[in-house]
């Protein structure tokens, strides 16, 4: 199964590279388009056979470990 | 008894070199560089986690090199009150091995800060003995990671324990600004509790030789050897 974790900074943090795609949308007539945050799409393979509480164990297991440093960093299974 | 240290190079490490010639030419002892796949560590007074861009920087800064095989010794190194000291890279190392509170974020104006800063002590320790209260040490940075961030328990904790060692200032002459790359409260460094682990995003390696703009990066090893 293809997983998708969604790995963001938290709300609190400055953002800097989503101020400046505002800016440039902006520049280009988006001016609707506010509060812009980037993050990161991680997407991995997982075999099939797996129960959803293993799937879950190993995704949050590796999401602590490695994937995201959870001073700054949270994240969503898509 | 001679000091001995050691600086350990990940792929993509940039300033190893500088860090091996930095310890060679203050402390005269012997100077291991260790490779990051290695398992041991020898015994020794100090170990340096040079700057760079280890593994390309990939996922985030330090993160990679952070589950190195070596990491394991030098945590243990630490544990046994020896000195550890993380420079640029090797403090954002420190940081996502968890040996150091916080982390290090994108600089605030987005831009790869690489120019003369100046910095001054906050809270005495061994590392920076050498150094009077308010002398303003010119030290070189290179960073684009360099935004430290904590939350407010955390800073209350650093500053209870005494654990900022080093924060940005304005200096004599200077296009810098007081605090360059946003930092909380302009922390340019911070050690652990015990105060044996030191990360700094200024380079001192940098700022030591008769060709170097300033030779203000002695007085690091200098409170450690004396």
């Amino acid at each position: 199964m293809r997983i998708k974790i969604l790995i963001r900074l938290k709300s609190q943090i400055l953002e800097p590279q989503g101020k400046v795609i505002e800016q440039s949308l902006n520049n280009l007539g988006f001016n609707e388009f506010n509060n812009i945050r980037q993050g990161k799409l991680i997407e991995l393979d997982l075999p099939d056979n797996l129960n959803k509480e293993e799937k879950d164990q190993k995704i949050d297991s590796a999401c602590k470990k490695l994937l995201v440093n959870d001073i700054i960093e949270e994240y969503e299974v898509l | 008894m001679s000091f001995k240290s050691a600086v350990i190079t990940f792929p993509g490490s940039n300033c190893d070199r500088d860090a091996l010639c930095y310890l060679q030419d203050l402390t005269k002892g012997v100077v291991y560089n260790i490779w990051h796949e290695e398992t041991s560590l020898p015994q020794v007074d100090l170990v340096i986690l040079p700057g760079g861009f280890s593994f390309g920087d990939y996922l985030r800064s330090g993160a990679m090199a952070s589950k190195s095989k070596i990491i394991n010794d030098v945590i243990k190194h630490a544990n046994d009150d020896r000195y550890l000291l993380g420079i640029c890279n090797g403090f954002q190392i420190l940081t996502e091995i968890g040996l150091l509170k916080g982390a290090l974020i994108q600089n605030k104006n987005l831009k790869f800060l690489g120019k003369n800063c100046f910095i001054k002590k906050k809270f005495k320790n061994n590392f920076n003995l050498s150094i009077k209260e308010d002398q303003v040490l010119q030290i070189p940075v290179a960073h684009n990671e360099g935004n430290f961030y904590c939350d407010n328990e955390t800073l209350k904790s650093l500053k209870n324990n005494e654990q900022i060692a080093f924060e940005y200032c304005k200096g004599e002459f200077s296009n810098c600004e007081e605090n360059i790359n946003g930092s909380i409260e302009a922390i340019a460094g911070i050690t652990n509790k015990k105060k044996n682990i030191l990360g700094m995003m200024p380079h001192p390696e940098r700022a030591y030789s008769d060709f170097h703009p300033s030779q203000d990066g002695r007085l690091i090893i200098e409170s450690l050897i004396t």
